[in-house]
């Protein structure tokens, strides 16, 4: 739950923060060639997300394993008593 | 060989790969025909629901509409891919665990009511057929322009294609055939556009050639940046600069509202939450969350390169060219009124934006109709011919009608022909452009069907309905599906275009915030959950109605009808949020099953709702 949060964060600050609300500040510097603030919103943003959907995919299934394999330790303390 | 016998040869051939793929694919039960058995990989998943999303205005329109629009076409960029991390983190994983077949499925359950169902299911069916509509007109504009056959008579091929394989093979067969249709359309997208970079730039990647130096031997601007070169030439021709951010019309707040309209919207497609119903579990039903991102991700960041490149040609190729130096691709477009040129006298095309009032030569035929528009041509003849003395500045009536400039939808179509690249190439972005349009129609078809033939019939009205019934329902369903969306492809009535723009936010404002409250609290029941779609949809509709078809004020912050689903989404989260203290929770099994959704599933993953 905490790591949801914590994407959305960055998701928001990225996507709405990077790309729209700051743009014209950030316009101000030069990325390889563009404005900083329209590569943010036209390329930038688009490869944070595609990153954030993977780190989510990655991290939740490892939190899945993990609670598994306590669950599976769990049942096998009850069997042996 | 031609341009029209290499189309002819592509459309064939990717027209036979679907349908033998979907031959392949056939399926016998609901289960098949819903959800594909559930038993799509992720990858494949993915790839599917990328062809599923990408439509024919993601692959003719967005790149034109970024052309035209400069920065603020990245709403389009940002909201449109933001909106699947909230799907692939909030909604897809949860959703899939529930396991049912369609969104109103999951609505009345979780609401314990057949009203819930009712209303989710109209929602459901409203944002699809709008969409369905537009895709038509893509497959509609593509057969006119590149095989020189009737829009009526390339509609009609179109849907008859969908309806084989859609009644063939159902969930399965299209998952299958827009695995296929995803190549086609991305190869169509990128290789054109890689070399007109390499051709411009020296850059064959062309996320990179955007930015980079114009090299060209002849290429007017060459030695300097690209985007620099598009500011310049912006500024000298009175448009809003091309990089520049919050021009004209889009100031912050509308291009937040609108950019958050369209992600949460995203969110709330029917279509696209769907497809995550068809893999095998919770676990590849966020790996197919990520594939389909990535896969989108390769258009979506080619977009904005190929809105550049076209920018710079469209500019340079049109504007103070005489009549017999404009270029093919103008004369085969302004056939069918997408360009069109109202000259003022001196011989001169003059391409001019706002900052130049007055001053602008080029328009499109918009929604205005052919007797319309051959009476403002005739007028503008007689005005030209006199000296202003008779007839009317077409001109002007263009432009009170906001008709200047070209049509957006033509820009990708005809990019290839503005930098002369091959005929093949030409070609191929015909072949790319029928697969978007046809993937998505597929795809909403099928949550037509499964909205009448599932929801309707098989939950509401006749619960004993076996399943041999309902499979038959479901065929005859897509089937009538497709003649309706293929009627209203072939006489679009005039609010269907306009209402799509809409659809975004429509779902942002009814379905998200009820499918998150519904996964994410426990307390939030059937009455908060009801009142809050109604009230959030019928402010949105209501506005758009207001500010669009009324001629209304915007009283709300300024936002456009584009954005005010932000608003409207926060409207039904505060009616739910107030409701809720004040009304009976959900039943005991409902809550058990929510907290179910959040624990991770056990190997067989069984879904817990028994059908």
């Amino acid at each position: 739950m905490r790591l949801t949060l914590g994407l959305l964060a960055v998701w928001a600050i990225v996507g709405l923060g990077c790309g729209v609300l700051l743009a014209d500040v950030l316009n101000e510097f030069r990325f390889l060639g563009f404005p900083l603030g329209f590569w943010f919103a036209q390329q930038g943003a688009i490869i944070t997300f595609v990153v954030l959907i993977l780190i989510y995919a990655v991290a939740m299934g490892r939190f899945d394993r993990k609670l598994k394999a306590e669950l599976q330790q769990i049942a096998a303390e009850e069997n042996a008593s | 060989m031609t341009v029209q016998q290499y189309t002819f040869l592509f459309v064939g051939v990717t027209f036979s790969l679907y349908l033998f793929v979907a031959w392949r694919a056939r399926v016998r039960d609901t289960g098949g025909f819903y959800v594909a058995g559930r038993g799509v990989p992720a990858i494949a998943n993915g790839m599917a629901t990328a062809a599923d999303w990408m439509s024919a205005a993601s692959f003719l329109g967005m790149a034109g509409s970024i052309s035209l629009l400069g920065y603020a076409g990245g709403v389009y960029l940002m909201g449109w891919t933001g909106g699947f991390v909230l799907l692939a983190i909030l909604l897809a994983p949860y959703l899939r665990k529930f396991g049912h077949f369609t969104v109103p499925d999951f609505v009345g359950d979780r609401f314990e009511s057949g009203t819930a169902r009712l209303v989710a299911l109209l929602c459901a069916l409203f944002i699809s057929f709008t969409y369905v509509a537009g895709q038509m007109r893509g497959v509609g504009i593509v057969f006119a322009r590149f095989l020189e056959v009737d829009v009526t008579v390339g509609v009609i091929i179109g849907m008859a294609l969908v309806f084989v394989y859609a009644t063939l093979g159902g969930m399965k067969g299209i998952t299958y055939t827009q695995v296929v249709q995803y190549w086609v359309l991305i190869c169509a997208f990128v290789i054109p556009v890689a070399a007109i970079s390499w051709q411009l730039t020296g850059q064959p990647v062309p996320q990179l050639g955007m930015g980079s130096v114009v090299t060209g031997s002849g290429s007017p601007g060459a030695g300097e940046r690209l985007l620099d070169i598009l500011n310049t030439i912006h500024e000298d021709l009175g448009f809003p600069s091309y990089t520049d951010a919050f021009t004209g019309s889009w100031d912050r707040t509308n291009v937040f509202c609108t950019t958050l309209a369209l992600m949460v919207g995203t969110a709330g497609l029917p279509h696209v939450i769907v497809r995550f119903y068809t893999v095998k579990n919770v676990h590849a039903a966020r790996w197919s969350g990520f594939w389909a991102l990535l896969f989108i991700s390769m258009l979506y960041l080619s977009a904005p390169a190929t809105a550049a490149f076209a920018r710079y040609y469209v500019i340079n190729s049109l504007d103070g060219k005489v009549a017999s130096e404009l270029p093919s691709w103008y004369t085969t477009w302004s056939k069918i009124g997408l360009i069109i040129w109202l000259d003022d006298g001196d011989g001169k095309l003059a391409y001019r934006g706002d900052a130049r009032p007055g001053e602008n030569e080029l328009f499109r035929i918009g929604k205005l109709s052919k007797t319309e528009f051959a009476d403002i041509t005739t007028e503008h003849q007689q005005w030209l011919d006199t000296s202003g003395d008779q007839g009317a500045d077409g001109r002007v009536i263009m432009t009170a009608r906001n008709l200047d400039g070209p049509d957006a939808d033509i820009l990708v179509l005809a990019m290839p022909e503005m930098a002369n690249l091959a005929a093949w190439i030409i070609a191929l972005v015909a072949a790319g452009g029928l697969a978007a349009a046809l993937s998505t129609a597929s795809g909403l078809l099928l949550v037509i069907s499964s909205s009448i033939a599932h929801d309707f019939y098989y939950r509401m009205i006749r619960p004993d309905a076996t399943e041999a019934q309902r499979l038959k329902l479901s065929r005859w369903a897509i089937g009538v599906a497709v003649v309706i969306a293929g009627i209203v492809g072939i006489y679009p009535p005039g609010f269907v275009a306009q209402v799509v723009a809409f659809a975004f936010g429509l779902a942002a404002s009814s379905f998200f915030p009820v499918l998150v409250l519904g996964i994410f609290t426990v307390r939030v029941g059937t009455v908060p959950a009801i009142a809050g779609m109604v009230s959030g949809i019928g402010f949105t509709a209501s506005y758009i109605m207001w500010t669009v078809f009324l001629g209304g004020e915007r009283w709300c912050f300024g936002i456009g009808p584009q954005g005010i689903g932000t608003i409207g989404m926060l409207v039904n989260f505060a009616v739910a949020g107030v409701l809720t203290p004040f009304c009976k929770p959900p039943s005991a099994a409902v809550r058990k099953l929510v907290q179910s959704i959040r624990e991770p599933e056990d190997d067989q993953s069984n879904p817990p709702v028994v059908h």
